[in-house]
């Protein structure tokens, strides 16, 4: 028998504001413990909410960018359960009127193929505190900086058949939400935090399996391999005959296994009911519109504007869109000059990204500028520099050298394109290899390379490559 | 100088023929002669008061007074003060003080408001009759073994026995009128959203409303000016423009049209009390107000509808005492469920405990349509029946309470009987609208209450109406012999 796996994904993205969802105390990580939390984060008698209304704006973002309906009257609600972290014994969060209404993406699969992705719909919610067990013995500590960090929480439609492919939705909502500045995407503090809810059935079937919800999947890679472990674990169940229990997992990274949290009847009647302390939200054109206008070209739209209007490679616009950071350096790479594109490309996805590579820098901290590079590129399509010279120059910039043509002037770099000059060098490695000469002429022409090597190494690399490969083709012939 | 209104004292205080210190060493005295007796005040602050009105003095002075400087009131304690506990007169939060004041002790602080200390109450304003405080009932000062009515009980004593000038209250269900009319004062529950919320401990959110509890119309015209306007920290403070509530005081009733709902003059209702406010009416009627008969088709379901919305909300907004960061603790908990359980038990009262229970089943999964969901649903049609009402009158008259103020422990065994007690003041707080309740007459030697209640945001005529009724009679002048 085969199965199929359905999977849908719940990811909680840590809006990136200054301030907390309901109180004007920073969200900023890493604070002394209970440092950034006011009267209102603490829950205290009298306190009451205001809504924070980047926070609106953010998730306005959110739907422009993912196709989905914004709920022009959404509602906060109360979820109430008890828990040492969660001051007020509720949380406040949206239930029957999210501000985002159904969505859809359009994923790029890794074998190419494109993909409509399903957005259920997304919410606004406040987060917890933290607990702390291991500090005191016998006590567990109560941290609630984060109490109150503003979060959407996006919910796909059951749309992923493989882990794979929940993998390619999660990167790709974590590169949008970044390039669309609401999340930091920030996975080892917690920014960007994935919950998995998969089922399997026989392939061919229409209705859904039991699902399980797998929690606390903080990186992609155990997202793949905990939705991995419990498509086997399911399908291990019911081909035993069993049927699989309707619960939360937790993974446990060390084993490498999940593990049951609790099953649906330990589950919490949340006694959800429409925040008496909050007005509902309503978000009127104006306030869309002036969103909108503040919008970024999204990745989609500007990967297609890539490959059609400049001439790239799909392969390369993709690489390019993959951060809005790396697309903007890109453009600015060749904004204000006359070469093509596609050089910008190949400079920035093959030396630069290389560079950075090797030595574990990200793009911000680069110390090659897009102007830089936008000059450096010019000196080699006007032909001052050779391709090979013009690395040079890039390594010289990458040391934090920072003038192109000072650096080329000060070290001779120039490329020799004067056709006398590469003469009079040709002139003088065919007076030192009668023998390759001879043979060249009787058709062994293959030499050519070895009188180019010759020719670049006696002109310490400047020969402009064209018109040295030209002379030396007129010259051999005799 | 007791025997005088707020108004009357702050002319002697502009006029420098009298100090706010004389007047709170006389309230100081005062409290010190009768409140062993009444239980009225949980806490008095003497030095403090000494200090503010000192203050207050040099501010007069100076001429840099304003009506209300150097006035002595005192704060419900569901008010957070900086200075004094706040404990909702609950266990929970016997000796808790809050690190921040409410924006109605901020605004009347500023405004020279002299605090002498915090008013008694039904624990977390659950009650009619003050008698479910942790610690202990109060005393109607009329006749001493009856109740003052509830939730601000101790508040609506402390002004019928003239043990502070005013007094702050909140009304969620009645909580504001009904102890003013058990105590023969004047108190007016505010438009939903007038007065803000922050720093008033929540009892249910969508109807609680701060208010002022004084003699007449015209001082409560004086503190609601200082206590109104909108609050950035409350989402849901009115962002109106504040109009000059005494400004319009004396405006003429002639023309004015007075709705008599049939269902307020039913079964429930004690002769005694109707005929007071029959007598009440028809003074009004001599002064110019046209009385008309009219319905609301759906009163007799707000006691249900209120039951269900109040516990609900409740419920959830009491979740945040459970012993971790305030409030009781139980000691040496075992785990966290044992620290929940027995902080929660031991903190809360039994009513309390009640509205908490019936609140999580009304929102629990299954019972959320029938219970919480169907109460919204006649909470719209209560406020529809008003729409339609005051498209025709432009206030609503009848009695505050079925009943005059009750024997202490008459009730305590039956809950249902004590929420009847309700009966007509909760439609106020479901519908938002604002409602006052003035003395019109006594039952046996006790007071009894006329209540009015107007459009939203029509405070303005309401204590328009009742200041010109109080130009007519005498029953707001009327004190307690025990006390006078």
């Amino acid at each position: 028998m085969t199965w199929e796996t359905v999977i849908g994904l719940e990811i909680h993205a840590q809006l990136a504001t200054r301030s907390k969802i309901f109180s004007a105390s920073s969200t900023a990580f890493g604070a002394e413990p209970n440092t950034q939390a006011s009267a209102v984060d603490l829950g205290l008698p009298g306190v009451l909410p205001v809504v924070n209304r980047d926070v609106v704006r953010m998730a306005v973002r959110f739907a422009l960018a993912t196709d989905a309906s914004i709920t022009r009257r959404s509602v906060f609600a109360r979820k109430n359960y008890f828990y040492p972290d969660l001051p007020k014994g509720y949380q406040i969060s949206q239930m029957a009127f999210p501000i985002v209404g159904p969505g859809r993406i359009s994923l790029t699969l890794p074998d190419g193929e494109e993909k409509i992705i399903g957005l259920t719909r997304a919410h606004l919610e406040e987060d917890a505190g933290k607990s702390v067990h291991d500090l005191f013995d016998g006590y567990t500590g109560i941290d609630l900086n984060r109490a109150g960090t503003p979060l959407l929480e996006i919910v796909s439609e059951p749309d992923m058949r493989s882990a794979a492919e929940a993998v390619a939705y999660a990167r790709y909502m974590h590169s949008l939400v970044r390039y669309i500045d609401i999340c930091d995407g920030n996975m080892q503090e917690g920014s960007f935090r994935c919950d998995a809810n998969v089922s399997i059935r026989q392939s061919g079937s229409n209705t859904l399996g039991t699902r399980t919800e797998i929690k606390n999947l903080n990186s992609f890679r155990f997202l793949e391999r905990a939705i991995e472990f419990e498509i086997e674990r399911q399908i291990d169940i019911v081909e035993s005959g069993a049927t699989v229990v309707q619960e939360t997992r937790l993974y446990d990274a060390d084993r490498d296994e999940t593990r049951s949290m609790r099953s649906k009847e330990e589950a919490n009647d949340y006694r959800y009911f429409p925040d008496p302390d909050l007005p509902p939200l309503v978000i009127d054109d104006d306030f869309i519109d002036a969103v909108r206008s503040t919008m970024p070209e999204l990745p989609a739209a500007r990967r297609a504007r890539f490959v059609e209007q400049l001439a790239l490679p799909p392969a390369d616009a993709q690489a390019l869109c993959a951060d809005r950071q790396t697309a903007d350096y890109f453009e600015a790479v060749f904004e204000n000059h006359s070469f093509a594109p596609r050089l910008a490309a190949n400079w920035v996805l093959g030396e630069l990204f290389a560079r950075m590579n090797k030595e574990n820098i990200p793009l911000a901290a680069s110390p090659v500028s897009s102007a830089q590079l936008g000059r450096l590129i010019e000196r080699v399509d006007d032909g001052t520099l050779s391709g090979k010279l013009g690395k040079q120059v890039f390594d010289a910039l990458w040391s934090g050298e920072q003038d192109v043509d000072a650096i080329i002037d000060s070290r001779g770099l120039k490329q020799i394109s004067d056709t006398g000059a590469i003469d009079t060098m040709i002139d003088a490695v065919m007076a030192d290899n009668p023998t390759q000469v001879a043979e060249y002429r009787a058709g062994k022409e293959k030499l050519l390379s070895f009188f180019v090597g010759a020719v670049m190494k006696a002109s310490r690399g400047k020969a402009n490559p064209a018109q040295l490969n030209q002379l030396l083709r007129e010259r051999l012939k005799g | 100088m007791h025997d005088m209104t707020m108004a009357q004292q702050a002319a002697l205080l502009a006029s420098g023929e009298l100090t706010s210190a004389d007047l709170v060493e006389h309230y100081l005295a005062r409290i010190e002669q009768h409140d062993a007796r009444l239980n009225a005040y949980l806490a008095v602050d003497a030095e403090g008061a000494r200090l503010a009105a000192a203050e207050a003095d040099k501010r007069l002075q100076r001429g840099e007074a304003g009506p209300l400087t150097g006035i002595p009131i005192a704060h419900k304690d569901i008010f957070c003060t900086t200075d004094m506990a706040t404990t909702c007169g609950s266990r929970m939060l016997e000796n808790y003080v809050s690190p921040y004041a409410a924006t109605v002790v901020d605004k009347l602080q500023a405004a020279g408001m002299v605090t002498l200390g915090k008013a008694n109450m039904d624990e977390f304003a659950m009650g009619s009759s003050n008698e479910n405080s942790y610690f202990g009932a109060v005393a109607n000062p009329w006749q001493e073994n009856r109740v003052p009515g509830g939730s601000s009980g101790g508040s609506a004593a402390i002004v019928a026995a003239r043990l502070a000038s005013a007094a702050t209250g909140t009304d969620t269900g009645g909580s504001i009128r009904q102890p003013a009319a058990f105590c023969g004062i004047t108190g007016i529950k505010p438009t939903y959203g007038r007065v803000s919320r922050y720093g008033m401990v929540a009892f249910a959110s969508s109807l609680d409303q701060g208010g002022p509890l004084a003699q007449t119309a015209e001082d409560c015209a004086l503190m609601l000016q200082a206590m109104a306007g909108h609050d950035v920290r409350d989402s849901t403070s009115s962002v109106l423009k504040v109009p000059d509530f005494s400004e319009s005081l004396n405006e003429n009733l002639a023309g004015l049209r007075i709705g008599i709902p049939d269902e307020y003059f039913a079964q429930g209702l004690d002769s005694d009390v109707g005929d007071c406010v029959n007598e009440a009416l028809s003074v009004l009627e001599s002064a110019g107000a046209i009385l008309k008969r009219i319905s609301l088709p759906n009163q007799n379901l707000c006691i249900p509808a209120y039951y269900i919305i109040a516990p609900a909300e409740a419920s959830s907004n009491l979740s945040r005492f459970d012993g971790v960061r305030f409030g009781h603790r139980c000691e040496n908990p075992q785990d966290i469920d044992d620290l929940y359980t027995r902080s929660r038990g031991e903190g809360f009262g039994p009513e309390v405990k009640r509205r908490i229970l019936i609140g999580a089943y009304a929102l629990s999964a299954g019972y959320y349509d029938a219970y919480y969901k169907k109460a919204q649903q006649v909470r719209q049609l209560v406020s529809d029946d008003f729409t339609s009402a005051f498209a025709e009158v432009d206030v609503i008259a009848g009695p505050t309470t079925p009943t005059t103020a009750f024997e202490r422990g008459a009730k305590s065994d039956d809950p249902v009987a004590m929420y009847l007690n309700d009966l007509f003041t909760v439609s106020a707080n479901l519908s938002g609208l604002p409602a006052i309740s003035a003395p019109c007459g006594f039952a046996d030697g006790l007071p009894v209450g006329l209540q009015l209640s107007a459009s939203v945001n029509q405070e303005a005529r309401l204590l328009n109406v009742v200041h010109r009724y109080q130009g007519l009679t005498d029953w707001h002048r009327r004190m307690p012999d025990a006390v006078a």
